[in-house]
């Protein structure tokens, strides 16, 4: 991260994003900026990390020696069970996403539209990934955050009227954070709202790298 | 009963034929089967399609087996981390038909059990929706996607009987009982193959009724990620 731009770090925007856990969630973290939002869990709440690859009450990273290859995470880091863990197979832990009984998705995002729509897993004509179990996840998961810069390196906006990119998923999206501030999609139609503004942006610095459609106030 | 083999090689024995369809289990290298894996590269039946959620990585896991041409097309939900395979698929030398994960866990899991095809909201609005029934249930609309049946599935687990009961252990789980359920014929490949009795019938993962053969093997299980806590 550059040190002469002005808004959150990412340590700042995992923490903010961590304020939305409540008490007794069910949660998936996505990889990237997400992971770190495990390191952010407010005092006195307690969430249930699942990680899609077969787990629910995800331990910290182990000390050295105690590492075990067949205890991973989404993001195929070696982690530690707790008292209240179990393990379950793949269509178990998809039952999971994509029957709503997951809470809250905090995930990455190349693009998000001002219709909720995201972009998260290809580029076309550079070597594409995969989506993994990210179109599962933003499908099922009763609430959707997107946590992501909001521009790229040429300083272009990422917060979009509508993705360039292939389609996560449509119509998905509840909140995105970023490193500027907080958009709330809220109301009937559904419009995001800047709810926050990070330490040190002004509103002319978020409206100019912007290209959604949002309301300001 | 005899579905115990000595060697990997020997329980794959008979099974492999120029293009088949094989589930190989795991999530990255975490639950690979990977003697059994180096029994198919050795039997050299090859265009084979493999279903796995990954493609392993260079040299190992499924990366031996795009080493030596032997797999025509992959059905994954995620292939990072493979030079070999980028380099194939951009020389429009392998397919690759991508699944959302819990699709893809679904259509194996339904594959195994007689459901031919289901409804999801996964996809929809996306180019995986492209060429797919769409149906409306309630105010949402949902995509169809087919069950998957395999040839042979290649599994791993961490205790098994001589029944082919088994139990698997932590995250390496995964998708090893779905694809046991939709191979033709499922290899399970174990930590240990215990005396029958010693496994407690409440415990057990997968039945035996899915599994036909398996054979004991030592894994090296390599780590991909190894990230640990400061003390």
């Amino acid at each position: 991260m550059g040190h002469d731009k002005t808004g959150w770090t990412r340590d700042e925007m995992a923490a903010r994003a961590a304020q939305e856990l409540q008490d007794g969630f069910y949660v998936n973290l996505g990889i990237g900026i997400p992971t770190l939002v495990a390191n952010h869990i407010p005092d006195g709440v307690d969430v249930t990390l699942q990680s899609e690859n077969g787990m629910l009450g995800m331990g910290p990273f182990p000390y050295a020696g105690e590492q075990d290859a067949d205890l991973i995470n989404a993001g195929k880091q070696t982690i530690t069970t707790l008292p209240k863990s179990s393990f379950f197979d793949s269509a178990t832990s998809f039952a999971m996403i994509r029957g709503g009984h997951i809470d809250l998705s905090i995930l990455g995002a190349m693009e998000v539209a001002e219709n909720g729509d995201i972009a998260n897993w290809m580029i076309p004509g550079k070597m594409v990934k995969g989506m993994g179990g990210a179109m599962d996840l933003v499908a099922g998961v009763k609430r959707c955050i997107a946590l992501f810069d909001h521009t790229n390196k040429r300083g272009e906006s990422k917060f979009l009227n509508k993705c360039s990119l292939p389609l996560t998923g449509q119509n998905c999206i509840d909140m995105v954070i970023t490193d500027l501030g907080v958009f709330e999609r809220l109301g009937n139609p559904k419009r995001f709202k800047l709810t926050q503004m990070a330490d040190g942006v002004t509103l002319d610095e978020i409206k100019a790298k912007t290209e959604a459609d949002v309301i300001f106030e | 009963m005899g579905k115990v083999y000595e060697t990997s090689n020997a329980a794959l024995a008979g099974l492999p034929f120029d293009g088949m369809t094989v589930m190989s289990s795991g999530f990255g290298l975490c639950g690979i089967p990977e003697n059994l894996i180096a029994a198919l590269r050795d039997s050299g039946a090859k265009d084979m399609t493999v279903i796995s959620n990954n493609a392993g990585v260079d040299g190992f896991g499924l990366g031996q087996l795009l080493e030596t041409r032997q797999i025509r097309k992959m059905v994954s939900s995620y292939v990072g981390e493979n030079k070999e395979f980028e380099r194939q698929y951009l020389g429009g030398e392998l397919e690759l038909e991508f699944n959302p994960q819990g699709t893809l866990a679904e259509r194996i899991r339904a594959g195994g059990s007689g459901i031919p095809g289901f409804y999801t909201k996964t996809g929809v609005g996306t180019v995986i929706a492209q060429g797919k029934e769409h149906k409306e249930f309630g105010a949402e609309t949902y995509i169809m996607e087919t069950g998957l049946k395999a040839d042979m599935s290649i599994i791993k687990a961490w205790r098994g009987d001589a029944e082919g009961n088994l139990i698997f252990k932590a995250t390496a789980r995964n998708f090893a009982p779905l694809m046991a359920m939709a191979g033709k014929v499922t290899i399970a490949e174990v930590d240990e193959i215990v005396p029958i009795g010693s496994l407690d019938p409440n415990f057990i993962h997968t039945a035996g009724i899915f599994v036909q053969r398996i054979v004991e093997a030592k894994c090296e299980k390599r780590i991909e990620q190894l990230t640990l806590r400061e003390v």
